[in-house]
C-alpha cells in the first residue's frame, strides 16, 4: 500500500475511532462524534495539500 | 493533600488497573465491565500498530543522545504487549527508503500514545469520573 491518500485515511479512521469511543459513551454520540473528526481529518488535510500546492514558488 | 482511607485501599488494584490496561490495550475497560469500549481497543490499537509495522515503520531504539528518537522510543512502548512481541520477534527494523517509511512511524508512535491515552481513560472510569 503506497497510496498517500489512502493511508492518510486510515490513519483518520484509527485516531478518530479511538478518540469517539474515549470521549462518547452512547454509541450515536460515538458516531457522530468520530465521523465529524474523520471528515475533518480528511478535509483538512485535502485543503492544506491543495493550499501546499504552489510552494516551493 | 493526604489520600483518603478509601483512596489507599484502591491505590493497589488502580495500579494494577493501569498496568494492565497498558500491558494490553482496552484490558482495563474490560475489567472495569466497559466491555463494548475494552473490545474496540484491543482490536484497534493492535491494528494499528500491526499497520505501522506492516509499512515499514521503525520502532525507535531508548538513544538519549537524541532526545527527539528517545521520545518516540517512549511512545512506541505505550502501546506494551505488542511492542514486547514485534522487539522479541526482530520487527520494527524500519524500511527508510520506503515511501512509507513516514507513514509507518507515524502508525506505530500514535497507536503507543493512544494507549496511553487509554490508560489514563480507565484511570477516571475506576475513580468514578467517568
Amino acid at each position: 500500500m503506497q497510496s498517500h491518500m489512502l493511508l492518510l485515511v486510515v490513519f483518520a479512521f484509527f485516531v478518530s475511532l479511538i478518540f469517539a469511543v474515549i470521549a462518547k459513551d452512547d454509541l450515536r454520540d460515538q458516531v457522530r462524534f468520530g465521523g465529524m473528526m474523520f471528515g475533518g481529518f480528511v478535509a483538512a488535510a485535502i485543503v492544506l495539500g491543495w493550499l501546499m500546492y504552489p510552494f516551493p514558488l | 493533600m493526604r489520600a483518603t482511607a478509601a483512596e489507599e485501599t484502591q491505590s493497589g488494584p488502580l495500579v494494577l488497573l493501569c498496568l494492565a490496561s497498558w500491558v494490553i490495550p482496552g484490558a482495563g475497560h474490560l475489567w472495569l465491565g466497559r466491555r463494548s469500549k475494552g473490545l474496540v481497543f484491543l482490536v484497534a490499537l493492535p491494528l494499528m500498530f500491526w499497520f505501522g509495522l506492516r509499512i515499514h515503520g521503525r520502532l525507535f531504539p531508548f538513544d538519549l543522545s537524541e532526545p527527539l528518537v528517545a521520545l518516540a522510543a517512549v511512545a512506541d512502548i505505550g502501546i506494551g504487549l505488542p511492542y514486547l512481541i514485534a522487539s522479541a520477534l526482530g520487527m520494527g527494523g524500519g524500511e527508510v527508503r520506503a515511501v512509507t517509511y513516514e507513514y509507518g512511524n507515524a502508525f506505530l508512535i500514535v497507536a503507543g500514545l493512544l494507549n496511553l491515552l487509554v490508560v489514563i481513560d480507565a484511570y477516571d472510569v475506576a475513580m468514578g469520573r467517568k
